[in-house]
């Protein structure tokens, strides 16, 4: 079998308390994602091009890109063929997640609401009132402003049940309340407006079926519209959260491994949706729960968390992160960890083996989420507060087994403010964008970059979520994001108040005067939506088409197919998308012509693959003042 | 072989997945990397095939011969067989005339349409020489190809004889001179091999 070469820490990451933690583990004989990374080397190399096909039992099927070989499958799907079809599987399993999620959170919203017409109690509420009469306004629900708020909620449940469950042609609701005029008519020229959140990934799971759509250009036309039926999807979830759980406002918190404590029950929260670990904050605050710790000995609870589930309850709660999605297994190696919580998404199998090397219980708590190992404690929209219970007197029962003498937490910890919801950003601008127009017209904020997605064992954990941000608020661009990005940046000290010094002198002093961080933590992964709320009201502000904004995304460490469906929406939403990890597709050269520069012509926007941030952060540089030019603004 | 390092191919391992394949065209080539190589011109060439036969899958390649057949036709002395053991190509001086693809016993020969010349298994001779293994055998998920002294190889193979003999399943247990006598009690056999 294959030799792998052994890279340092410092080669697998560039956080120091990653580093600590992945030197603790090999010392204990722990597995973990960096060991299983370099037992996959060399990694399958008709795969890493796009060029196999499982998709029917004739196959499974290989293209040889060195042409001795067959330059057919079985079915006679040729290069371009294959590569489109896995590109659009992946929209469709991001759109899928992102789908099932928005479905999960409208089913509480929905619950909530009935509940409270019939004047019964509920786990779930509407918390941001405000929120909610501004969605209403936006599906064009009649008197927004003046409407009973059960009224008006009873009806955005109607309109967002329809974007589930439609059968016509006509457009997604959302899509009608939350899309520009200009990029409409885009999608109408190219017949790729979303219908229906189900519909569309359901219809891309037809298209890749053995002798359905040869062509790689339709396949990747309704890759298009599969992703936009994922951005509104995402949307859909992350208002209906706000209008649930509050919209986020700045709060101050930590993050990395130094926020797990000695002497208190460690819970960390995992996973996507804030629906339990939301539940989880509230009880595990509750004075009740308190006194539970304090009988077995710890000071208290304290609820952390890793991936976007935490990103969540940081937005709202302050509850502070213990990192990205690299950070999972390392988190379970302190030994401090009393329970994982792990809802869906990025959560990895091998927490179990991990967990098993200490008292660390890890809980799944979906049903469509389960790990072999992990103990099940279901979360059910009406039992919700008895589940977080549950699982807050399981850990806490569970802090008596921790064996001290076994414990090492990294003493590394960053400040961070995070909270800047698009509502948030316009109150810190004094209540309209147009501060931040004018800042941008100036050349003050020479352009704005969001970034954000996964890590990827393939590139260094965080190097090119830090560097290039670092490059670019360095430069005078306001660097915005969400997901891992965001957890990476605040890591490396960048949402705090201490980066403006990072950033460049005339951002600096835009920074300096809005007492905002250089890099602004807008979310968790599904909330990218407000990234495009914000650039929708910028474009109209300049009364200009998003793909005339200067402005870039990135996702440098991209891994998952949601990171490819978010991708190709913001492309298609006319914004030029970095991608730090080669994506499967370069065994055919059109879609990769396709994706990298026709696209363009269609959406005015196109992928661009960058491993190296530097670079990355000077063709984002480059762009961006070629939009400046073009809309007349100064350098 | 560099220090009496042999690669050895255990074809019950194989699953045909071609990594190998892949591996020694992209290590053959300018740019070695999975996403540029296939796209160089000339094309680099994979000098290891998997060929089918009976139901496995048998990786074939350059056996690196003691007397080599290809060394002994090439009227050019563009193969030789250097001191370390592997059989080598002096690419300037083929002249394409295909006398050692017909002498080679394994067929493990290729040819090079862009360059007309001929292109066969160098051993990887420079990744050896740095303490490596050769790409095949590093791009092996299963262990069909391994690389290791020749000892480790014949270990192997003795095992999977003992293993025959213990079960009974040799087909002959025994010659003029030797007779193997299987152990009865059927059902206990093989419990402990794993």
């Amino acid at each position: 079998m294959g030799v792998t070469p052994i890279r340092k820490p410092e080669e697998k990451t560039v956080d120091k308390a990653a580093q600590i933690m992945i030197r603790r583990a090999e010392e204990l004989g722990i597995e973990t994602v960096y060991h299983r990374y370099e037992k996959q080397q060399p990694q399958c190399g008709f795969g890493s091009l796009g060029l196999c096909c499982w998709f029917c039992m004739m196959g499974p099927c290989r293209i040889d890109p060195y042409g001795v070989g067959p330059s057919r499958g079985i079915c006679g799907a040729d290069a371009n063929t294959m590569v489109a079809r896995r590109v659009l599987f992946h929209i469709a399993n991001g759109e899928a997640a992102h789908g099932e999620h928005a479905f999960h959170v409208l089913e509480t919203f929905k619950g909530a609401v009935e509940h409270s017409l019939e004047g019964r109690p509920y786990p779930y509420r509407i918390a941001d009132e405000r929120k909610l009469r501004s969605i209403a306004k936006r599906l064009g629900i009649p008197d927004a402003e003046t409407r009973s708020v059960l009224d008006l909620a009873v009806e955005v449940v109607k309109k967002i049940e329809e974007d589930f469950t439609r059968t016509t042609e006509e457009p997604l609701n959302v899509f009608r309340a939350y899309s520009i005029e200009s990029r409409r008519r885009i999608f109408e020229r190219l017949g790729i407006v979303p219908r229906s959140i189900w519909r569309e990934a359901f219809e891309a799971l037809h298209r890749i079926h053995v002798g359905v759509d040869a062509d790689y250009r339709s396949l990747l036309a309704h890759g298009l519209r599969t992703a936009l039926a994922d951005c509104y999807a995402m949307l859909t979830a992350t208002e209906l959260q706000d209008a649930m759980f509050g919209t986020p406002r700045p709060v101050e918190s930590y993050a990395n491994l130094g926020v797990l404590k000695h002497d208190e029950v460690n819970i960390v929260v995992h996973g996507h949706n804030p629906l339990l670990s939301t539940k989880v904050v509230e009880v595990a605050r509750s004075e009740d729960a308190l006194k539970l710790a304090k009988d077995v000995g710890a000071k208290g609870i304290n609820v952390c968390g890793i991936c976007c589930t935490a990103n969540e309850v940081l937005m709202r709660l302050g509850i502070p992160s213990a990192g990205n999605l690299l950070h999972q297994e390392l988190a379970l190696a302190t030994g401090a960890v009393e329970a994982m919580v792990a809802d869906y998404q990025c959560v990895m199998p091998a927490l179990a083996d991990v967990a098993r090397c200490f008292h660390t219980k890890l809980v799944t708590t979906m049903p469509i989420a389960r790990i072999p190992g992990a103990i099940h404690i279901e979360w059910k929209a009406g039992r919700a507060d008895e589940v977080a219970w549950e699982i807050v007197r399981t850990a806490v029962e569970n802090f008596p087994r921790r064996a001290r003498e076994r414990v090492f937490i990294p003493d590394i910890k960053s400040k961070l403010i995070a909270g800047f919801s698009v509502e948030a950003i316009v109150e810190a601008l004094g209540g309209s964008l147009a501060p931040l127009i004018e800042a941008i017209k100036r050349g003050d904020i020479r352009g704005i970059v969001g970034i954000v997605g996964c890590n990827n064992p393939k590139v260094p954990q965080d190097r090119g979520h830090v560097e290039l941000a670092k490059e670019l608020i360095a430069n005078d661009v306001l660097v915005v994001g969400t997901g891992c990005w965001a957890i990476a940046a605040a890591k490396a000290g960048l949402m705090s108040l201490e980066a403006q010094a990072l950033a460049g002198g005339r951002l600096r002093k835009v920074l300096e005067a809005l007492k905002i961080p250089p890099c602004l933590h807008m979310g968790s992964c599904v909330d990218n939506s407000r990234i495009l709320v914000a650039l929708n009201a910028v474009a109209e502000a300049l009364g200009v088409d998003i793909s005339d904004l200067p402005v870039f995304g990135s996702a440098p460490e991209a891994m998952s197919s949601k990171a490819v469906s978010i991708g190709t929406w913001f492309v298609t939403q006319g914004v030029n998308v970095h991608l730090g990890v080669i994506p499967p597709v370069l065994g055919s050269e059109l879609v990769t012509k396709l994706l990298t520069e026709d696209v363009e012509k269609l959406v005015g926007a196109r992928f661009v693959v960058e491993p190296d941030p530097k670079k990355a952060a000077e063709i984002m540089l480059d762009h961006i003042d070629r939009k400046r030019r073009a809309l007349g603004l100064p350098a | 072989m560099p220090d009496g390092l042999i690669i050895y191919v255990d074809i019950e391992r194989c699953l045909g997945c071609l990594s190998c394949y892949f591996a020694c065209a992209t290590e053959h080539s300018l740019t070695k990397t999975t996403y540029t190589a296939p796209y160089e011109v000339p094309t680099p060439i994979s000098r290891i095939r998997v060929v089918p036969a009976l139901g496995y899958n048998v990786p074939i390649r350059c056996m690196h011969c003691e007397k080599p057949p290809c060394v002994e036709v090439c009227p050019t002395e563009a193969l030789y067989k250097v001191a370390e053991g592997p059989v080598l190509l002096r690419e300037d001086l083929c002249i394409g005339c295909k006398g050692c693809i017909l002498a080679c016993p394994y067929g493990a020969i290729s040819l090079d349409l862009g360059k007309k010349v001929i292109a066969k298994c160098d051993f990887c001779v420079d990744r050896v020489r740095k303490g490596l293994t050769p790409a095949c055998v590093e791009a092996c998920p299963t262990g069909a190809l391994r690389y290791g002294r020749v000892e480790e190889a014949l270990y192997e193979l003795r095992k999977r004889k003992a293993k025959e003999f213990a079960t009974g399943l040799t087909g002959t247990s025994g010659s003029d001179a030797v007779l193997y006598i299987p152990p009865s009690g059927g059902e206990e056999h093989g419990c402990n091999s794993h």
